[in-house]
């Protein structure tokens, strides 16, 4: 077969072999976040407050103290004021988050943490812990926060943004706007126009393990934490800012991670942890019940969205309106940005304007989930795109096809897209057999698209050739889905030697250089593309050696199938086994460092086809056929690249059916658990079909795309249109539950 | 107060304990035995990474009190390979990439040991059913009830 | 706490008249979660699995006896009591996973006293009675008298429930249960419907009984429904008066699983599918035991 983009010939990308941690995480050898033990430590646990806004007023440990047992009682009071040192606002926010001084924003926010000998022991005296509250009123959701009365959460919080700045302090962080063309004449040139609005409510990770840290405190101030985190650098970076010292102090490992989906890119436990140890002399574990889980960390934002759109005859979208509103939490910082950005990215729409809120409210603070903003802002366009495409008689896809951005189509958040596989995921649904099977009776199709950008940013790798002349690649990545094996697999390929002659290890804050979070699909990408820096390094180091050892030209070594071979076969190879066992004589351990910057991240697109079944009397929805087709770029490591589409797929379809967070009048949640908080289980979904489409991303060595992220951002909207097709009733308010359908299904009737 | 020991059998291993009486077999075992393997998602039963075998039956660590094995058997996932070698399950979830993040592993690997205990040539449905108790939040479950499958058929085949 | 694990009825009645907070349990699916949640732990805990007329499965004839603690596997597992009670039996298998069907009871579905529990309406249809021991012997008294009000029932602190009784199924009878969740498995029923249907040598309906759940404080019979569905076959002027007379049954309020309306709609869908399942069981039972 010819070697084409299509088939680069290469011998480990792309293949399917075992990943290097999956023997310990089948034999239960793994250790996550709760699973470290420590001679002589303590069980922690946190206070948190039962009250969705509140002052504080006093908090009295005395009586925890005296408990048996107990070692330290910890409130805001010890941690600085970081305010005080001229700490910018994000740091504030990221500290009172962790511990509330005055107030508390949110049912759940923590309060106090103590740490004893034993778990009952720490339990009891959180219990003991008395916290007297000013009870003040509370706003849970963008509505009431945006209300012209309503309570503040933050004194002096004005508007970003707006131009000029509101003289007012209001519950709205800041304002994004998008728009380019002109909109009336868009919607005058529009023969259908249709307006709908659209609300979600927060929806979690979802992640099955419960965040946990270890920290062992010295003396002399340095301390050492264990925790399961997205990034060990930056969990680094936020607890020495909430305990006023210096990153340096502070050394983290990484344990292994049990999912995060966005949810572990942020602090809640490790800084608390890290006080109770110094407090206590001792170490301390703090492992999060899953009700705190629940209550204090994570979701994602629930929404209010408004779409407007009109299309020509021909299909092609003349105009688009879009306003967003997306709850913060309690502090600013909702992934509306995002949002704006996405919403309709992935169409080429002459006249917009993309508007948007961040708004806080009595609610935990949001945490990134797998494209942030973006699904929400999908659900809304891509339901409004299915029925103006019924409005023309026009075939889903086509009318997607009719409007796809492409290579240098101007992205409405600004740039020019260079080589994109939208089209490409198109056009893979509509060749898939899934596309014309039968329907039966009650039965419904509904596709959608997204778009993603994917991150880049900053990664650093070392690789290492032992003496034998098998290789240890070491990166600074959280492996939360399989990237040791792409970066073996990618090492595999660079240096010639084969995927099982190479260990890829996530090593701690001291042992690696600086990574960004695991987070915005950028590992495979920006790690990899470190890992294979990296791995040229070596390469230029082996040859360097082979000439020297002949003492040829540089020039006259190549690299080819593992070993140095001379040009004109002068020589008889030496393999990458000789030269490690002669690096001694040839300049001493062979090893490369790797850092970067990325730059060309490849934008992921997925489109997705979604059939469904509706008991018309109880409004039970049941996902029966699914297909995600994905831009992969290239998948260095297609079982996982399967893994990530299916698992956003049904992360997706969660909440589109059965996911919310429910809070009572008092703001205090009624499902902090997984009997109420349903995520899909087993038997809810069928097999979901994966088409992943290979159009390679210039920019990495490999043609790499994220692809974590952008499965998420279709479904809701390819089950509401699925729903839509099967019952001719349009549902606009997540999830799409039971009770929501029978309603609409009886409104219809009537 | 006087904490009470429990006699049982782990993994094969004669395995003696003492415990508080409130405290559940699933921290029982992760604190005084020493295997983390099972892990707690939820506490209540709801998401089956805490399972285990007890006297043969696949239950919730989680939601069974430590002093009520006293003179059980306990199968846990550091029990399931034998001498070194691979239970077909555990190759089969390896091969098939059923795992991401692979804290719901062990969970899913003694259910579905129960599962093919009691039903050798389980259909995909039935497979669906027997592990709804264990929540993946990773894989969408697709390569999970595919290694189950081929599993159930290696297993068939010997 | 204390945990204690008593091998005769006798020794727990006894230390539950000696202790005013024991607490009894069998499988804990409730009680650990509760705790969890915060209600208080029980001085002292008393497991009933170790006593053995709690965990036994027995046909002597005329009737079937079930230990209140027996774990709800065995009574799916069991081919002979699945075969009689399919209704019974898919309404035990719906308490949680395979995980919690090792562990959850009969007993324990019906004494936490949740409205929403799956096996009750299904045990009230096909006339379970409850064995009550206590510091004065046994009395027997009907399941549907047995919980008052959500979390309540008439047991008294020192009383437990030992087994249940239901009678051997008559000829020309069949029992079926079903329930409404937001997914395919591990949720509480929103609403749940129990029918048992016997019909009469000419294919009338000759008896019927129709319980649901998660509709009102307790599991409700609908008599209104049985009424309409005696001397009638299932056609859709009977049917349609069954689902209109178990929506008007219903006393259910609005919460995080379900709302007013959705409650009472769907329990009349519930109750008509299930009076269907019960009669075409009926029809193919038309031998006796």
């Amino acid at each position: 077969m010819a070697i084409t983009e299509e088939n680069p010939g290469y011998k480990w990308v792309g293949t399917r072999p075992i990943r290097p941690d999956g023997l310990e995480k089948v034999t239960g050898k793994a250790q996550f976040g709760a699973d470290l033990m420590l001679p002589g430590m303590l069980f922690g646990k946190v206070v948190r407050s039962p009250h969705a806004h509140a002052r504080i007023i006093s908090i009295d440990t005395t009586a925890a103290e005296a408990m048996v047992g107990v070692k330290a009682v910890i409130t805001g009071s010890d941690f600085p004021d970081l305010a005080a040192n001229g700490a910018h606002p994000s740091e504030i926010d990221v500290a009172n988050n962790t511990i509330a001084r005055e107030k508390v924003l949110y049912e759940g926010h923590v309060v106090a943490a103590v740490a004893a000998t034993t778990r009952e022991q720490a339990e009891a005296a959180a219990k003991a812990v008395e916290v007297t509250y000013e009870i003040l009123p509370h706003v849970l959701t963008v509505d009431e926060a945006m209300a012209d009365d309503a309570p503040l959460l933050h004194e002096g919080m004005i508007t970003k943004g707006v131009d000029p700045a509101p003289e007012e302090a209001s519950n709205v962080a800041s304002k994004i706007l998008h728009e380019r063309g002109d909109l009336d004449q868009g919607f005058g040139e529009a023969d259908v126009v249709v307006e709908r609005e659209f609300t979600t409510k927060p929806v979690h990770q979802g992640y099955i393990e419960p965040h946990a840290a270890v920290a062992d405190a010295n003396s002399d101030g340095r301390a050492h934490i264990w925790c399961s985190s997205q990034g060990h650098f930056q969990m680094r970076a936020y607890s020495a800012s909430v305990l006023g010292i210096s990153p340096g102090m502070l050394k983290v490992t990484a344990a292994e991670i049990g999912g995060g989906f966005g949810g572990k890119t942020v602090i809640y436990l490790e800084p608390l942890a890290v006080r109770l140890s110094q407090r206590a002399g001792r170490p301390v574990k703090l492992v999060m019940d899953r009700d705190e889980v629940f209550r204090a960390t994570g979701p994602t934002s629930g929404t209010r969205i408004k779409v407007k759109m009109g299309v020509a005859k021909d299909g092609k979208i003349t105009a688009a309106e879009v306003w967003m509103a997306y709850e913060a939490g309690a502090y600013a910082g909702s992934p509306v940005g995002a949002a704006g950005m996405t919403a309709i990215a992935c169409y080429d729409i002459p006249n917009f304007v993309v508007e948007g809120y961040d708004v806080v409210c009595n609610k935990p603070r949001v945490a990134a989930y797998r494209a942030p903003g973006a699904p929400m802002a999908a659900f809304a366009v891509e339901s409004v795109l299915d029925e103006l495409a019924r409005d023309i008689g026009m075939d889903p896809i086509d009318i997607r096809l009719a409007n796809a951005a492409v290579e240098g189509t101007q992205a409405s958040y600004g740039p020019k897209f260079p080589r994109i596989g939208f089209v490409e995921t198109l056009e893979a649904i509509k060749d898939h057999p899934n596309y014309t099977a039968d329907l039966g009776p009650n039965q419904g199709r509904g596709i959608a698209a997204g778009f993603w950008f994917n991150a880049g940013m900053m990664s650093s790798a070392t690789v290492h050739i032992n003496e034998n002349g098998t290789a240890t690649v070491v990166t600074g990545s959280p492996d939360i889905g399989g990237s040791r094996q792409s970066m073996a697999l990618m090492a595999a390929e660079e240096l010639g030697i084969p995927y099982e002659s190479i260990k890829a290890v996530v090593a701690d804050t001291e042992t690696v250089g600086f990574n960004d979070v695991t987070g915005g699909s950028r590992v495979t990408l920006a790690t990899g593309a470190a890992v294979v820096d990296a791995c040229r390094l070596i390469i230029e180091d082996l040859r360097a050696r082979a000439a020297k050892t002949w003492d040829v030209e540089l020039d006259q070594v190549e690299w080819v199938d593992g070993q140095a071979q001379h040009v004109e076969g002068a020589q008889p190879p030496l393999s990458m086994k000789d030269l490690a066992a002669k690096s001694g004589r040839t300049g001493g351990p062979i090893s490369a460092n790797a850092s970067l910057n990325s730059r060309g991240v490849g934008a992921g697109f997925s489109t997705q086809l979604c059939d469904v079944e509706v008991d018309p009397e109880t409004g039970v929805t049941r996902v029966v056929r699914y297909l995600t087709a994905q831009d992969a770029g290239r998948a260095i490591s297609p079982d996982y690249v399967e893994g990530q589409m299916q698992g956003g797929v049904v992360q997706g379809i969660g909440w589109a059916l059965s996911e919310e967070y429910i809070h009572d009048s008092d703001g205090v949640m009624e499902n902090p658990g997984f009997l109420d908080y349903r995520i899909p289980v087993a038997s809810d979904l069928p097999m979901i079909d994966c088409a992943i489409v290979e159009v390679p991303n210039p920019a990495h060595p490999y043609g790499v795309r994220g692809v974590g992220e952008v499965g998420i951002v279709p479904p809701m909207a390819a089950v509401g249109n699925a729903i839509n097709d099967a019952l001719d009733v349009r549902m606009t308010d997540l999830p799409m539950s039971p009770v929501k359908v029978l309603e609409a299904l009886n409104e219809q009737r009537d | 107060m006087a904490r009470t020991h429990v006699t049982t059998v782990v993994n094969g291993d004669e395995t003696e304990f003492l415990t508080d009486d409130s405290t559940s077999l699933l921290n029982a075992l992760r604190d005084e035995v020493g295997l983390t393997g099972a892990k707690e998602g939820c506490g209540t039963g709801d998401c089956g990474a805490c399972s285990v075998m007890v006297d043969d039956k696949v239950t919730c660590a989680c939601l069974v009190f430590a002093p009520e094995v006293d003179g059980s058997t306990i199968l846990t996932v550091e029990g399931l390979a034998d001498s070194g070698e691979l239970h077909p399950l555990q190759q089969c979830f390896l091969e098939g990439a059923a795992l991401q993040c692979g804290i719901c592993t062990p969970g899913f690997l003694i259910s579905a040991k129960a599962l093919l205990d009691k039903n050798p040539d389980p259909t995909e449905t039935e497979i669906r059913y027997a592990l709804a108790g264990n929540l993946c939040r990773c894989t969408g479950y697709d390569k999970i009830i595919r290694a189950v499958q081929e599993a159930a058929r290696e297993m068939r085949d010997q | 706490m204390k945990y204690v694990a008593p091998s005769s009825v006798e020794e727990a009645t006894s230390l539950l008249s000696s202790s005013p907070s024991a607490q009894v349990f069998a499988g804990a699916t409730d009680v650990v979660p509760q705790m969890r949640a915060g209600r208080p732990a029980p001085e002292v805990l008393v497991d009933l699995k170790k006593i053995e007329e709690l965990v036994a499965v027995a046909n002597d004839g005329d009737k079937w006896t079930v230990g209140a603690a027996t774990p709800t596997a065995n009574l799916t597992e069991d081919p002979a009591f699945s075969e009689e009670f399919p209704g019974l039996a898919e309404a035990a298998g719906l308490i949680g996973s395979d995980q919690i069907q090792n562990r959850s009871s009969l007993g324990g579905n019906l004494c936490n006293g949740s409205p929403a529990a799956d096996s009750v309406p299904a045990m009230v249809v096909n006339g379970a009675r409850a064995v009550v021991a206590g510091p004065n012997g046994t009395r027997v008294l009907d399941v549907a008298e047995v919980v008052t009000g959500p979390g309540q029932t008439s047991l008294a602190a020192d009383e437990f429930i030992v087994e249940f009784e239901i009678d051997r199924i008559p000829a020309r009878t069949g029992d079926a249960y079903l329930r409404m969740i937001p997914r395919t498995e591990m949720d509480i029923a929103v609403v749940g419907a129990g029918a048992r249907i016997t019909l009469a040598e000419d294919g009338s309906i000759e008896h019927a009984a129709l319980a649901l759940a998660a509709v009102a404080p307790t599991v409700v019979r609908v008599p209104d429904a049985e009424a309409a569905l005696v001397g009638n076959t299932a056609d859709d002027e009977t049917l349609s008066a069954v689902a209109d007379a178990a929506s008007e049954a219903c006393d259910p309020i609005d919460d995080k699983r379900g709302t007013v309306a959705y409650r009472k709609q769907v329990a009349g869908v519930l109750a008509k599918r299930a009076v269907l399942i019960a009669i075409e069981r009926a029809q193919q039972r038309n031998g006796t035991n």
